[in-house]
């Protein structure tokens, strides 16, 4: 009997439809693991625009993928206003757009990204950290000093939507991770009004051991299985 | 002029002589280039801890089969030893940020008399961004920098005073070149090891940062 505990398997076509003109979108990974690429690809061909990606880097866009891997493809096809992220080095697109003042670039330390995204998702006001202290990350941010000593306020980072991709999911929405996958995808879980979670397999309620159990299924709305991409079929 | 050594003896030396200032259960973070290198001259008898800071715990060296699955922090694949733990990204960077880790090894556009770091962005050219690197030497115990002594041009990396956007404040421990180690010693960075190939005037003459002389200056250790 379906209820609202059970979590909608829906195509990654109907599930991105959930992205709007202008959304913020958190897309969960780091370098090739753990990204969603079966959600990105079908956003790519729905071209949803004016987005604010905010992902910790934006893969890869290069001579040998001039279209651009995961995410990238997301900066290459100009869906992004604004990027918002600790590294896009490899994606030189997301450069480009920026020296030409096409697209915004939030540049952010990459433990002060994830602690953002944290404070977004955990009902923080902010977090207090020492990094970028002295540095120009500092400029236009409030400085606080506790006990003598310099920190920060970062300040939260939520989205419309994000995009994750776990390993197994059960019908609850109940996920696992597997190798270096897990990354930022069980913070942005927090952090966005819709999850949407692309994984490997989804078993039924009761199969994966609640002590397995990394991101509890009542943050997950959505679940895609994942395609059979170069990428989504090698992560 | 320094004396120009082949890159790969550099790139080597510096790696080798970092390797030799790990402790046996030391929890270390490896940036990419010459600190990559260091896993490889780590002695037998000191078993190292390598973080990644996109969440493995105790990796190991890169595999023969390429598994995407299993990424370093630098884009390589990486294989996991037994005993190793992977975390998401706010543990790696707690455990970073939370002075977890006894060192960190990165690479140097500038580094200067304060222990000030510069290596992530050159104004006016592209910004790749500073990934973890500001949070790394933040939060490390110890920020080695291995760098060689001049770039390109032959102009110091060792500076007086940086120039470029800092990437930490007063951070740095060490810095090894391929002609010699200065450490921080009091506040002050302090030659402490120098190369064969050069002499201390020689030495002083390439490099515009302010440091002390160790009393207890020797030649710099690991060389064959």
């Amino acid at each position: 009997m379906a209820h609202k505990l059970i979590k909608p398997v829906m195509s990654a076509e109907e599930a991105v439809q959930n992205v709007k003109p202008g959304s913020s979108l958190m897309v969960g990974g780091f370098n090739y693991a753990g990204v969603p690429y079966t959600l990105i690809d079908a956003l790519v061909v729905q071209g949803t625009k004016d987005l604010h990606l905010i992902s910790n880097d934006t893969l890869y866009a290069n001579d040998q993928h001039p279209e651009g891997i995961g995410h990238g493809k997301l900066v290459v096809n100009g869906q992004c206003r604004k990027v918002t992220a600790s590294h896009v080095g490899l994606n030189r697109e997301t450069q480009r757009l920026f020296n030409e003042g096409k697209m915004e670039l939030e540049l952010v330390p990459q433990g002060s990204f994830v602690e953002r995204i944290r404070c977004g998702g955990f009902g923080l006001g902010g977090v207090l950290t020492p990094t970028g202290v002295g540095t120009i990350h500092e400029e236009g941010k409030q400085v606080i000093e506790v006990d003598g000593k310099k920190y920060i306020l970062e300040i939260p980072l939520k989205a419309d939507v994000a995009l994750i991709r776990g390993h197994k999911a059960d019908r609850w929405g109940n996920l696992t991770y597997f190798g270096t996958g897990r990354n930022f995808n069980p913070a942005m879980a927090t952090a966005a009004d819709l999850v949407i979670a692309e994984v490997d397999t989804i078993v039924a309620e009761g199969e994966i051991d609640a002590n397995d159990v990394v991101t509890p299924g009542m943050l997950v709305d959505i679940l895609v299985l994942k395609g059979d991409g170069y990428y989504a079929s090698r992560t | 002029m320094l004396p120009a050594l082949d890159e790969e003896v550099i790139r080597h030396r510096i790696a080798k002589r970092i390797a030799l200032d790990f402790e046996d259960g030391a929890v270390v973070n490896l940036g990419i280039g010459i600190p990559t290198l260091v896993s490889d001259y780590l002695p037998e008898d000191v078993h190292v801890l390598l973080q990644t800071e996109n969440g493995v715990v105790g990796a190991g060296p890169k595999p023969e089969k390429e598994d995407l699955r299993f990424i370093g922090a630098g884009g390589r694949c990486v294989s996991l030893l037994p005993g190793s733990s992977l975390v998401a990204s706010d543990m790696s960077f707690g455990l970073i940020r939370g002075g977890h880790l006894d060192a960190t090894v990165l690479g140097a556009l500038e580094v200067d008399s304060s222990g000030n770091l510069a290596n992530w962005m050159i104004p006016g050219k592209m910004v790749p961004g500073m990934g973890g690197a500001m949070d790394l030497v933040t939060g490390a115990r110890a920020v080695y920098v291995a760098t060689t002594h001049c770039d390109k041009k032959g102009r110091p990396k060792l500076v007086k005073e940086c120039t470029l956007p800092l990437t930490g404040e007063k951070v740095v421990s060490v810095v090894v070149t391929e002609f010699c180690l200065m450490r921080k010693v009091d506040g002050k960075m302090t030659l402490c090891e120098i190369a064969p190939e050069v002499t201390e005037e020689e030495l002083r003459a390439n490099t515009t940062m302010e440091y002390d002389v160790s009393p207890d200056l020797c030649p710099m250790r690991g060389i064959d």
